[in-house]
């Protein structure tokens, strides 16, 4: 089982590495960019076979490590 | 008689920097303390030094927090024990949970390289009885990630706790926007635990300790250290 996790920055943290981004597409002629915000994007392969419990373990994972909850939010899906 | 210890992390590169600081400064030997390790010897002061530990990975001082060596250094802090986290290390504080917010990529987004001036807003806690309140100090920072960020309840409470040990001013103490050189919340440099004995900066006072440094402000960190450590004893 693979989880595909998400990390993005949460609303109302500022995030200049997505002003620069925004910038720089900017600078490449690409009009009407409104805003970026960038994240992470991890992918963990598990051994575990229950869906309950691979659930489980990719929380605390996301909780205990993967994400700073002070600052991001973070998302997954689980793909077998 | 202070015995200090000084974790080492893969990617620290302050370590030595502040164990020479600490050495000269004190007379007393410094022991480092390697991140693998299960344990810290019983010590009076645990110095998280500067430096880019595990590569900035993940996030700056994810990795480290989670290291062996820190579950005892979280033990010991909240047993009472003194911890100083200098730069790299106040990162690493803030991931562990011994103090609150996080440190974010500069406004800038660009690395900083200089000295700063500070003003000392609580010259009340272990490492800053040596200074006078309101005194303005010139220290350097070097770093990426030093936009201190916490939501608006934690920087109420650090605040009316007096928590807040250094704001980044300019030279006659003002602080503003203009005075902060990375995006940090109402200037934040320094913050300190409830009981000011866990102290994390990003600035580095190792790095001017002596006139052949350029200046001397920072010494005064770790003699409150051994100020704050004989009155106790």
């Amino acid at each position: 089982m693979k989880a595909r996790i998400k990390i993005t920055l949460k609303n109302g943290v500022l995030d200049p590495q997505g002003k620069a981004i925004q910038g720089a597409l900017g600078a490449l002629g690409f009009s009407g960019v409104d805003d970026v915000r960038q994240g992470k994007y991890i992918e963990v392969a598990l051994a575990e076979m229950d869906e309950a419990k691979a659930k489980d373990a990719v929380e605390r994972m996301c909780k205990d490590l993967l994400a700073n909850t002070v600052i991001e939010n973070y998302s997954y899906e689980l793909v077998s | 008689m202070l015995r200090t210890s000084v974790i080492v992390f893969p990617g620290s590169n302050c370590d030595r920097d502040v164990k020479v600081a600490i050495e000269r400064i004190t007379g007393f030997p410094v022991t480092m303390v390697w991140h693998g390790d299960a344990s810290v010897p019983a010590s009076d002061l645990i110095v998280l030094p500067g430096g880019f530990s595990y590569g900035d990975y993940l996030r700056c001082g994810a990795m480290a927090a989670h290291s062996p060596i820190m579950r005892d250094v979280i033990a010991k802090a909240k047993a009472g024990t003194p911890v100083l986290g200098i730069c790299n290390g106040f990162q690493v504080l803030c991931e562990a949970g011994l103090l609150p917010g996080v440190l974010m990529r500069n406004a800038s987004l660009k690395f900083i390289c200089r000295d700063v001036h500070l003003k000392v807003e609580n010259a009340k806690t272990f490492f800053t009885q040596c200074y006078r309140e309101g005194q303005v100090i010139k220290v350097p920072i070097a770093h990426a990630e030093g936009n201190y960020f916490a939501d608006a309840d934690t920087i109420g409470r650090l605040e009316d706790e007096d928590r807040v040990v250094f704001r980044y001013s300019d030279a006659d103490g003002n602080v503003s926007p203009e005075t902060c050189p990375n995006g940090a919340q109402r200037n934040i440099a320094g913050i300190c635990s409830a009981d000011g004995r866990i102290l994390g900066m990003m600035p580095h006072p190792e790095r001017l300790y002596e006139l052949a440094l350029g200046g001397t402000d920072g010494r005064r960190i770790f003699e409150s250290a051994v100020v704050s450590l004989a009155a106790a004893a």
